[in-house]
């Protein structure tokens, strides 16, 4: 059977869709489905909303299609099937001295949704986005196959980038890989006891890596505290890696409960000596930490989370300082919270990178966390950021349409692309990001 | 040592996840199936991930006058020769229903193509004094059932076969693993209702492994299927003839 119905989710199980997929395990599978109609390609379905659902229509599950084509080690160039995931690439070329030039924060990301969602790593600041490292892409339009470079076919390339999947179904894809010092990280870790010094650690910080993690729920003087993590690829001696676990069941709903929270956070926090610490981890725990728990997302029970996450201008710093008084006050956050400095590395006109400052919490999904959420997106239009689509379920398409400067010239090259309009998913139908509203 | 495997069936998914388990250790391997174009791109798949050597090679269940030439290849490798066989057929009952025919094809691919292939190879083997051939039996020929007992049968001929060749191979140095998969999430199981309990490929190929190392004769994978099994076996066939499972 090559179509199947199913319910299906995103990461976060608050979004929901019922639809026929497909998952190809051969090219000639995949060409002999498309040529039925174009459908939209996933991933993973690590986006946390409706990025990767088409509810009442067909997607086309793209991590069969895993290989690796060729790699030249003069360049670092990787040719890959879309559904390889990255936490795989990394695996098998950081033994030969090569690593992703970006990583998102799983390693299960496939490469087709990266480029999807353009993402960003925790070096952003220093190496820009993932599609800044694409040399080439193999896309199936509706036009057929078509080779799409970032100078030769710099329009569709724009439109592909952070395209969200609308140009049409990516096949492949070639990868300028990263040369690394050793295989293993070494990584600084220090408490940062509030917001003000956070932001200058994160300014300051001349490493290759760096990530904050944000106690969102502490308030007042300690608002904003944390842990600044910065990391280095290098050399050392490696403590012995846990096996992966597995979260079994749904979680029920006290899991992730006010008190429960903070607890964990504090312990978190404290875990770092006041003095810093110096660490080695195996490169998977540095890039990847939840990975080590399969299905994490069942902790948050049956209705799911979402993720809030913006970028705000550097100036505009205040502004999420605000935000998170906010979270911090409303006593919804789960246990970590991500702020990362960004540089302004972009690579499509619906990519979500702009210099500044991005801020990313979790919350279950409830009916104040929601009214919270939708509260900050109107802060983060106010401050003049935007919200990220790899992680959105809840904002509203006019916003959106303000955030995103380029999407009038975006929509025009995805109308021909895909004139038809087979491309759509849920997303872009919840926020008409493909007809003005 | 110099192994190699030669993989039959090899663009199918659990033969895939062997295929780049058995070159993440270094082996040579010589794929064998019938589309060409995936073939070529999962050998430079296994070759990117540390296979010593791995080739595409024509390999058709039911055109054995081509398995001369596959077996030829593996004999120019020095070492340790091994086959893994995961081909078969498995249309669906109804449609074998409407054209007996399809019988003799589903046989074809998964009972006498791959015997007389290994009838082929035994002889390499023996004359190495080494050499597993794991031979992907299934579940279904434990037992006729009448949602697939065409492939049930085919199945069970195979792992008779299987059980020969394991005690003739025995005497020469070889062995025989004889593995029983249970449901596994693959092309050919997408979207057929009422599966339960499926595994991943990856799984299945670690399963086989683990098995080729400490030489075990029959697995059943995952594990569990072998309890299954022992219940399905074991009901009375006055009432079993009845049942619709
Ligand atoms: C724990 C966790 C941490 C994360 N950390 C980060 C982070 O640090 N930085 C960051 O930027 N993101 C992060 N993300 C988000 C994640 O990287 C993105 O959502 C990414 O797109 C997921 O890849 P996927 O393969 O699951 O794609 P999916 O979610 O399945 O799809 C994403 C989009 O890409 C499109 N797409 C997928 N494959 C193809 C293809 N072959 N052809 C055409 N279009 C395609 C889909 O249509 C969809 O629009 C994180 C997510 C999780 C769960």
């Amino acid at each position: 059977m090559l179509w199947k119905t199913a319910d299906y989710a995103g990461w976060g199980r608050a979004l929901v869709a019922r639809g026929e997929i497909a998952r190809p395990e051969r090219q000639s599978t995949l060409a002999a489905l498309l040529a039925e109609g174009l459908a939209p390609a996933i991933g993973m379905r690590r986006s946390y909303g409706d990025a990767a659902l088409n509810g009442g229509g067909r997607v086309i599950d793209m991590t069969r299609l895993d290989r690796f084509r060729g790699f030249d080690p003069e360049t670092g160039i990787l040719d890959v099937e879309a559904g390889a995931r990255i936490g795989d690439i990394a695996a098998a070329f950081a033994p030969r001295g090569w690593l992703p030039a970006v990583m998102p924060g799983t390693g299960l990301a496939t490469v087709g949704g990266c480029i999807g969602q353009d993402v960003h790593g925790k070096n952003h600041h220093n190496v820009g986005s993932f599609c800044q490292h694409v040399v080439s892409l193999t896309l199936r339009s509706a036009r057929g196959v078509v080779e799409v470079t970032p100078d030769r076919t710099a329009d569709l390339f724009r439109a592909t980038a952070g395209g969200l999947g609308q140009t049409g179904v990516i096949l492949s894809a070639r990868l300028r890989l990263l040369p690394r010092r050793g295989d293993v990280m070494v990584v600084t870790e220090r408490r940062v006891e509030g917001w003000d010094e956070f932001l200058a650690l994160l300014d300051a910080s001349q490493a290759t890596y760096t990530v904050g993690w944000i106690d969102a729920t502490a308030r007042g003087a300690a608002l904003g505290r944390g842990i600044l993590e910065e990391g280095e690829t290098g050399s050392g001696l490696l403590p012995k890696r846990g096996q992966a676990r597995r979260v079994p069941f749904d979680a029920p709903r006290f899991a992730l409960a006010g008190p429960v929270v903070r607890a964990f956070n504090t312990a978190y926090y404290r875990r770092v000596p006041e003095t810093g610490r110096t660490v080695v981890k195996p490169i998977a725990d540095f890039f990847f930490p939840l990975d080590k728990i399969h299905d994490w997302n069942r902790l948050y029970g049956k209705r799911g989370f979402h993720q809030f996450q913006c970028v705000v201008p550097v100036a505009e710093a205040p502004a999420l300082r605000a935000m998170l008084e906010e979270i911090a006050g409303s006593g919804l956050a789960s246990p970590l919270a991500v702020l990362k400095r960004m540089g302004p590395g972009r690579a499509g006109h619906l990519s979500f990178p702009m210099e500044g400052y991005t801020l990313a919490v979790d919350f279950p999904n409830r009916s104040e966390a929601r009214e919270l959420i939708r509260g900050l997106e109107s802060e983060t239009l106010s401050a003049r950021g935007r919200l990220y689509f790899a992680k959105d379920s809840l904002a509203r398409g006019t916003d959106v349409a303000a955030m995103y400067p380029e999407l009038a010239a975006w929509r025009k090259l995805v109308a021909r692309a895909d004139p038809e309009g087979a491309l759509a998913t849920d997303l872009v139908r919840r926020l008409s990001l493909r007809s003005a509203t | 040592m110099n192994r190699t495997w030669i993989i039959l069936g090899a663009t199918s998914a659990m033969a895939r996840a062997f295929a780049r388990k058995v070159s993440q250790e270094g082996a040579g391997v010589l794929l064998a199936g019938r589309d060409m174009e995936d073939l070529a791109t999962l050998a430079a798949d296994c070759r990117l991930r540390g296979a010593r050597m791995a080739e595409a090679l024509a390999f058709d269940a039911r055109a054995p006058e081509g398995f001369a030439a596959i077996i030829a290849r593996a004999e120019a490798e020095e070492g340790e020769i091994n086959a893994a066989v995961f081909v078969g057929s498995m249309p669906e009952q109804g449609a074998t229903d409407a054209d007996p025919a399809l019988v003799d094809g589903v046989i074809a691919d998964s009972h006498t193509g791959p015997a007389r292939f290994l009838h082929m190879l035994a002889p390499l083997i023996e004359a190495r004094g080494t050499g597993t051939v794991v031979g992907v039996a299934s579940v279904a020929g434990d037992r006729g059932r009448i949602g697939n007992y065409v492939y049930g049968s085919a199945k069970a001929g195979f792992a008779t076969y299987l059980s020969g060749l394991r005690n003739r191979l025995t005497r020469a140095g070889g062995h025989v693993v004889t593995v029983k998969p249970g449901f596994v999430d693959t092309a050919m199981t997408w979207g057929l209702p009422g599966l339960f309990l499926v595994a991943a490929p990856g799984h299945v190929a670690d399963d086989i492994l683990a098995a080729v190392a400490k030489r075990r004769n029959v697995i059943y994978t995952p594990f569990f299927w072998r309890y299954i099994m022992l219940i399905i076996r074991h009901i009375p066939e006055a009432l079993f003839k009845k049942m619709k499972i």
